[in-house]
């Protein structure tokens, strides 16, 4: 398809073809990606609604299928509202500098055996970085909204963010130890084979403080002192209305989308299918049910899909972290275990423990 | 193209800069100075530094700069007052400014610095790593040098977690790992006690 394109626009000069379809790409990522997020919404809506025994939103269209699109109405035709006091310029940089690198990030993201728009050598530092700009836009906001509500919730954000940002570097440096690369897609190739091959097992704790600091930077219930709606009304995003809070909202969303998808890439083996080393080889390749038992996309994204419903699983389930406790877990009980851990990974590694590093 | 490239990020960089130290508020200042690390960064991308790179926008930019506008946030700061003895200091750091300029001079002066000194690397093949190469030179050929600077941060954390941590005897703090392991009986207890007449 992509060749089709780039005959088709061969009268443009070379470069600018590139671009386009460089963008091309980008359109392909990011208009299900932010389809995903408005669905997420509702997702998270009926889930805890279900779990607190009730049904959620079911009255604009069918199930309440259409409640995204008139949510995104309805924050569309809203006024922005600006504080008077507010230094403009920063308040409306703040959520631009929350989406950005939310979106940068999924630039490197491997959905398939080469399925990516960047597929450069070093995408694990590459999304480590993009990750660690989105504190910014909170920062920012918080600051600029000239509200103390706003800049508690910004300062308790940063503080967070900042914490458990090295216990997250740390599981991901025992996932490059483990597969001996940077690169995503190498990383996934890494844990070929069997589900005993995938990286949860032998980076059993690494998994779980990796996903449960991603429930702290994306702000999320537990860890959602930023926001902490009975305690600082809405934290960062207290003066924010209509489109400026709704693009804080596509950040968060998107940002959880990403998490869950980095854990499914790194932890549970990505696109490969769950069945390779148990079903014979023939069952997996070939059209028909080859293509559903096979590697493939669509494990990515039920992978992702599960992780999704962790996120929304644990809100519903857990209070809020009160702030000492937070800094408690980040720095007193998650950073010595992955350090200590890498080094338990290094150690295998080295010793060509088996099955993994045989 | 890549020349043109190289020119905004670094009219961006050398601007960016420049406001560091211009702009009146702080905040402003901490902001553009993370906008310089990470034109920077953009640069050293074009220079195939990727390593270097990224580790510049997630050190410098995702941690240092985020605790520096934390604390420059927090302060009240009275530009009145800090603007005060600005007469007074002007000489000393006159001096300081023209002996790093001289330094900057010898080291990056025509006689060292050029095109002709360091011509651009070859451009390498797309599966290059150079993480990769990063890691084997400083775990073999600057190995001494490395553990050096190991050492002294880990003699620098223990420092600053010695120089703050200091006992707070008036504080109660509560100790989750004995709350958890809290009893019913250590916290009530149930008294028997014969009812007592009441007087008239």
């Amino acid at each position: 398809m992509l060749e089709a394109i780039q005959s088709a626009l061969s009268f443009l000069p070379d470069g600018l073809v590139t671009l386009l379809i460089i963008l091309l790409k980008i359109f392909a990522l990011l208009l299900p990606l932010l389809g995903a997020v408005a669905y997420l919404t509702l997702a998270e809506r009926k889930v805890i609604g279900y779990i607190q025994i009730r049904i959620g939103p079911n009255r604009v269209g069918p199930r309440g299928l259409l409640q995204p699109i008139a949510d995104a109405v309805k924050l569309m035709f809203k006024e922005t509202i600006l504080p008077t006091n507010a230094n403009l310029f920063l308040f409306i940089l703040g959520p631009i500098l929350t989406i950005g690198p939310a979106m940068a990030a999924w630039a490197v993201v491997p959905f398939d055996d080469g399925l990516v728009i960047a597929d450069i050598d070093a995408s694990l530092l590459y999304i480590l970085a993009m990750t660690s700009l989105g504190v910014y836009g909170v920062i920012i906001a918080g600051w600029a909204s000239n509200s103390k509500y706003a800049f508690l919730g910004a300062m308790r954000s940063a503080a967070q963010i900042v914490s458990y940002e090295i216990a997250m570097g740390f599981a991901l440096v025992g996932v490059l130890l483990a597969a001996g690369s940077l690169d995503l897609g190498e990383i996934v190739n890494a844990q070929q084979g069997s589900v005993i091959q995938w990286f949860m097992w032998p980076l059993l704790p690494l998994f779980l403080i990796y996903f449960i600091s991603g429930l702290a930077e994306t702000n999320r219930a537990p860890f959602d002192v930023a926001e902490g709606e009975s305690e600082i009304v809405a934290g960062f995003h207290v003066e924010y209305s209509a489109m400026t809070f709704s693009v804080f909202f596509l950040a968060e969303y998107a940002n959880i989308i990403l998490i869950s998808l980095l854990t499914a890439t790194m932890f549970l083996g990505g696109w490969l299918s769950p069945f390779e080393g148990i079903l014979p080889e023939s069952m997996l390749t070939g059209g028909g049910l080859g293509l559903l038992l096979g590697s493939g996309i669509h494990w990515l994204l039920l992978k992702t899909a599960f992780f999704m419903f962790l996120f929304l699983w644990i809100r519903a389930t857990y209070p809020r972290y009160r702030y000492d406790q937070i800094m408690r877990l980040g720095w007193k009980v998650f950073i010595p275990i992955t350090i200590v851990w890498l080094m338990v990974v290094a150690a295998m590694v080295v010793g060509n423990v088996g099955p993994w590093f045989d | 193209m890549e020349q043109t490239i190289f020119y905004i990020f670094s009219t961006i960089l050398v601007l960016s800069a420049g406001a560091v130290i211009t702009v009146r508020n702080p905040v402003f200042a901490a902001l553009f100075l993370v906008l310089a690390f990470f034109t920077s960064a953009a640069i050293w991308i074009l220079l195939e530094a990727e390593f270097l790179a990224l580790t510049l926008v997630l050190v410098y930019v995702g941690a240092v700069m985020v605790l520096f506008l934390f604390v420059v946030m927090m302060l009240d700061i009275n530009l009145t007052v800090l603007r005060e003895g600005f007469a007074r200091y002007l000489p000393v750091g006159l001096l300081v400014a023209v002996i790093m300029v001289a330094q900057l001079v010898y080291i990056v002066g025509p006689a060292r610095f050029g095109l002709d000194k360091f011509p651009a690397p070859p451009p390498r093949d797309a599966d290059y790593s150079n993480t990769r190469e990063i890691g084997l030179v400083l775990y073999t050929e600057y190995l001494l040098a490395f553990e050096l600077a190991a050492v002294i941060l880990v003699v620098a954390i223990i420092a600053a977690i010695a120089l703050t941590l200091r006992k707070r005897i008036k504080t109660n703090f509560m100790k989750p790992e004995e709350q958890v392991l809290v009893k019913s009986k250590d916290r009530v207890r149930l008294v028997k006690m014969a009812t007592e007449k009441q007087d008239d």
